[in-house]
């Protein structure tokens, strides 16, 4: 009776446990966001501000599997050592983007709007920019990968219904595609954005 | 004048058909992909020649649209959101059509009031009163949307001169706005009347263009600054939106093809 008592406290505790773990997707989205807005809302001097957006985007996006993603069907067509290479180059080329893009922004508002999950690995997290005086109100949605529940990491954004990891995958295969199929040229091309 | 826009609309519509067979011939388990919501790739049959009239484009954006719509930004928000109104509802009178046509009988219903109310009470459009009594802005609608919402193919992707990106399809759905299906352009260009005259199509048109550039200023740059293949980037972004049109639907993950990222699953177990 004891060990039965034992056992379901056991239970219960790791029930806990993993319920206080496993990340609403939304929150994630939430405090990436804050923690972005403090980043360019700050004084900061712009490459300061550069890495510290690079380290939140470390932290929160599945850089390596939105970089497998683009690469489409040549996925499978890459050695060891090419991917190894792709990889690396990708990161660099995703954090550069990444920060390009956000460090125009001096102050985005970004409002969670809802979230639907799509099964047990998807969920995915409306979102709206608020309008400026500049432009409209924009709406982005966040793909978020759920597989580990602790870790939620984001690997697609859905602005106004437009997929970005959906136009990296096909600019990628254009740029192979028009070479007749040789990964080597989006190094080259990778590269050049790089030095740039 | 009506000669050439008959042969331009026969080689468009043979395009059409032939790449329809092509493709159909080429993989007979399309139909099943298409309502998987795979990615199906559009035919990029032109591609040097589009380039080129991507590339002239460009340039014709940097010494004339871009310059204008900056000047259009610098203008007060007041009289940009007008402009911006009166142009949306001349579009209406496009989509009604269209709305009929896919059998979208209450959207007309609705873009209809939207129509007399903003015209009217709205001052040509100025003042979007409809919205201010609760009949919310739809999206629009064009012929070529229609053609997709009846299950006709893209057929190629194509760069026009001046307008940018389109398909075969889109293309030959817009030429029915020159043969009677647009009653802005028949009261202005085709039928001069003694209120309005061709100018004011063209000025609406150039309007809606760097109406639409000044809204998207800043996207269009990070786009230009961050893209490794512009050209390609700019021809996925349009495909993906008129998908997302055509299928009327708000939510995007509707019109996301998972295999790709399934197939990651499995390749990292």
């Amino acid at each position: 009776m004891k060990i039965i008592k034992i056992l379901i406290i056991s239970l219960f505790c790791f029930f806990i446990n993993n319920l206080s773990l496993a990340k609403n997707p939304s929150s994630l989205i939430i405090e990436l966001v804050d923690e972005a807005s403090n980043v360019l809302s700050s004084s900061d001097p712009v490459e300061s501000k550069i890495i510290k957006l690079n380290d939140i985007a470390e932290r929160s996006v599945d850089i390596n599997g939105i970089g497998m993603y683009a690469l489409g069907k040549y996925r499978k067509a890459i050695s060891d050592d090419q991917k190894t290479k792709y990889k690396k180059l990708f990161k660099s080329y995703f954090l550069k983007s990444f920060s390009s893009r956000l460090v125009d922004y001096t102050d985005p508002k970004i409002n969670v709007v809802s979230q639907r999950k799509i099964n047990e690995k998807y969920t995915i997290v409306n979102s709206e920019l608020e309008a400026t005086a500049k432009r409209p109100k924009i709406k982005i949605d966040w793909r978020i990968y759920t597989k580990n529940p602790e870790k939620p990491l984001i690997r697609d954004l859905i602005v106004e219904g437009l997929s970005l990891a959906r136009t990296q995958k096909e600019e990628f295969n254009s740029i192979i595609q028009n070479n007749d199929g040789d990964i080597s040229a989006l190094f080259k091309s990778l590269e050049e954005f790089l030095i740039k | 004048m009506k000669r050439v826009l008959s042969f331009i609309l026969i080689i468009l519509i043979s395009q059409l058909q032939i790449v329809n067979f092509a493709v159909a011939g080429e993989d007979g388990t399309l139909a099943l992909n298409e309502n998987n919501k795979s990615e199906r790739e559009i035919k990029d049959c032109f591609e040097k020649l589009n380039r080129g009239i991507f590339t002239f484009n460009q340039g014709l954006d940097k010494v004339l649209f871009k310059p204008l719509a900056k000047g259009y930004r610098a203008l007060p928000k007041p009289v940009r959101s007008g402009t911006g109104n009166v142009l949306n509802n001349i579009t209406n009178i496009v989509t009604i059509p269209n709305n009929i046509l896919q059998g979208n009988i209450t959207e007309a219903g609705i873009n209809s009031l939207r129509l007399i109310i903003n015209t009217t009470l709205g001052i040509f459009g100025i003042f979007d009163v409809a919205e201010y009594y609760g009949i919310k802005k739809l999206e629009k609608e064009d012929y070529g949307q229609t053609l997709g919402h009846w299950g006709v193919n893209e057929g190629c992707y194509i760069v026009l001169p001046v307008l940018g990106p389109s398909t075969v399809r889109d293309t030959v759905g817009s030429l029915a706005n020159f043969v009677g299906g647009d009653a802005w352009y028949n009261i202005t260009v085709a039928k001069d009347t003694q209120y309005f005259s061709e100018a004011d199509y063209y000025l609406s048109r150039i309007g809606s263009g760097v109406d639409f550039r000044a809204k998207n200023l800043e996207a269009f740059d990070s786009l230009e600054k961050n893209s490794l293949d512009l050209y390609a980037s700019v021809k996925s972004l349009y495909l993906q939106d008129r998908e997302r049109k055509i299928k009327n639907i708000d939510e995007a993950t509707e019109t996301m093809n998972d295999d790709d990222w399934e197939e990651l699953e499995s390749e990292n177990k």
